[in-house]
C-alpha cells in the first residue's frame, strides 16, 4: 500500500491519485466537550452549581430529587430528560420547583447542546442548584460531559452489586456514587461489602454515599454534602 | 444504541472534513477505539454499514484501530497495562482510576477523493 495516501498502489510518486488522506485526530465526543465547557462557563459566571443524576432505568432518580427538592436549603431548578414522556417533569412541578422537560425522542443520554438549550427557558438567576435527570441509560450518559461540576450516579440495591462491575466506564466517570433503596438490603440479599468493593475497584476516587428515598435513611447526609459541595464550588471565570 | 450516537458522530465529523478539503466522497476512515472505553468494534462496524448509505462515506471502508488500556498506579509509581474494563496495579493490588490509555475515541484521519 502507499503510505503516503493510503490507496492500493505502489510506489506513491508513480501514481497520480485523486484521492488523499485528511489527518483529523478529533475525538468522537469533541464538538460535545466543546459545548460542555462554555455551558461550564455559563453555569460557573451565574454561580450554579450543577449536579448531573445518571442511573440505570427506575433506579431512583426521580424520587430521590422529589425528597431533596423538599429539604434541601438551596433554591434549585431541573432539567429532566426522558425519552418519551413528560411524566417525571409532573412529579417533579408538584414539589414547587422550577422543572424544564427535555424530550429526547430515540437518544438515550443528553448532550451539552440540549441542556444549553433548556437552561435558556430557566430564570438561572433565581437559583443556586440545577439538577439534571439523565435519561435512565448506563452507557451513554458516561461519554457526554454537560458542563456539570458534580456527576453522580445512582445505584439501587435491586439492581444487584455487580452493577459496577459491568459498567464501568460510568461509574469511574463518577464524582459520587449514591447507593439507593437501602431499604430493600434485606429483601434483595444485597451483598454491601462486595457492593463497595466492587466500586472501590471500579471508581477508586468516587465518594460513596448509601440512602433511601422511601425511608428517608441517609438523605441528611446526601443532603448536607451537597450543601458542602455547593459552598466550596468552583466560581468565576 | 451508543454506538449508533458514535458512527453518526463520526460521520458528521467525517463530512465536514472531508468538505473542508474540497473532497467530494470519503473512501476510508481510520477510528480509533480504546479498549476501556465499553465500546463494542462489531456494532461499530454494523452501525457504520448502516449510517453511512446517504453520505459522503457511502462507499468508504471502516477501519478501527484498538488501543490497549494503561493504568498508572500512585502508590508505587508503575505504569500499567490493563486488560479488561478495570485496572489494577499488579505490583499493589489497588485499583486506580488514572488511566492514560485506553479511553480513546478518535476519528484519526480519512481519505477522500
Ligand atoms: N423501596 C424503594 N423504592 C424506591 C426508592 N426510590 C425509588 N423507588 C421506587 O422505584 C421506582 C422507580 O423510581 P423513579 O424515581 O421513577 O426512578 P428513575 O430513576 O427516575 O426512573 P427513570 O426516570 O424511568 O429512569 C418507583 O416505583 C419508586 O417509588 C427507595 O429508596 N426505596
Ligand atoms: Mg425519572
Ligand atoms: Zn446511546
Ligand atoms: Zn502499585
Amino acid at each position: 500500500m502507499c503510505i503516503e495516501c493510503g490507496c492500493g498502489q505502489q510506489p506513491h510518486e508513480k501514481h497520480d491519485h485523486p484521492h488523499r488522506v485528511v489527518s483529523v485526530h478529533e475525538s468522537i465526543f469533541a464538538d460535545n466537550d466543546r459545548r460542555a465547557e462554555r455551558n461550564r462557563g455559563y453555569f460557573r459566571a451565574h454561580g450554579l452549581f450543577v449536579v448531573n443524576l445518571v442511573s440505570s432505568p427506575g433506579a431512583g432518580k426521580t424520587a430521590l430529587l422529589e425528597k431533596t427538592l423538599g429539604l434541601l436549603p438551596l433554591r434549585s431548578g431541573v432539567v429532566v430528560g426522558d425519552l418519551e414522556t413528560d411524566l417525571d417533569a409532573i412529579r417533579l412541578r408538584k414539589t414547587g420547583t422550577s422543572v424544564v422537560q427535555v424530550a429526547t425522542g430515540t437518544l438515550c443520554h443528553l448532550d451539552a447542546a440540549m441542556v444549553a438549550r433548556a437552561v435558556g427557558t430557566l430564570n438561572v438567576k433565581t437559583l443556586a442548584v440545577l439538577f439534571i435527570e439523565n435519561v435512565g441509560n448506563l452507557v451513554c450518559p458516561a461519554a457526554f460531559d454537560l458542563g456539570e461540576d458534580l456527576r453522580v450516579t445512582l445505584l439501587s440495591v435491586p439492581e444487584g452489586e455487580d452493577k459496577p462491575l459491568k459498567y464501568p466506564p460510568l461509574f469511574r466517570s463518577s464524582n459520587w456514587v449514591v447507593v439507593t433503596k437501602i431499604d430493600l438490603e434485606e429483601a434483595c440479599g444485597f451483598d454491601r461489602e462486595a457492593c463497595l468493593g466492587h466500586l472501590g475497584r471500579v471508581a477508586p476516587k468516587a465518594r460513596i454515599l448509601e440512602l433511601s428515598s422511601k425511608t428517608g435513611a441517609g438523605m441528611d447526609q446526601w443532603c448536607d454534602e451537597l450543601v458542602r459541595a455547593y459552598e466550596s464550588r468552583p466560581k468565576g471565570l | 444504541m451508543h454506538e449508533v450516537g458514535i458512527v453518526q458522530s463520526t460521520l458528521a465529523m467525517a463530512e465536514r472534513h472531508a468538505r473542508n478539503a474540497g473532497g467530494s466522497a470519503i473512501s476510508s476512515l481510520l477510528l480509533r477505539v480504546g479498549d476501556m472505553t465499553g465500546v463494542v468494534p462489531e456494532a461499530i462496524e454494523h452501525a457504520f454499514d448502516v449510517l453511512k448509505i446517504g453520505t459522503l462515506a457511502e462507499n468508504a471502508s471502516l477501519v478501527i484501530e484498538r488501543v490497549g488500556g494503561i493504568g498508572w498506579c500512585e502508590g508505587c509509581s508503575l505504569e500499567f497495562s490493563a486488560d479488561g474494563w478495570i485496572a489494577i496495579c499488579p505490583r499493589c493490588a489497588v485499583p486506580t482510576g488514572d488511566l492514560r490509555s485506553g479511553l480513546e475515541l478518535e476519528l484519526v484521519s480519512l481519505e477522500v477523493s
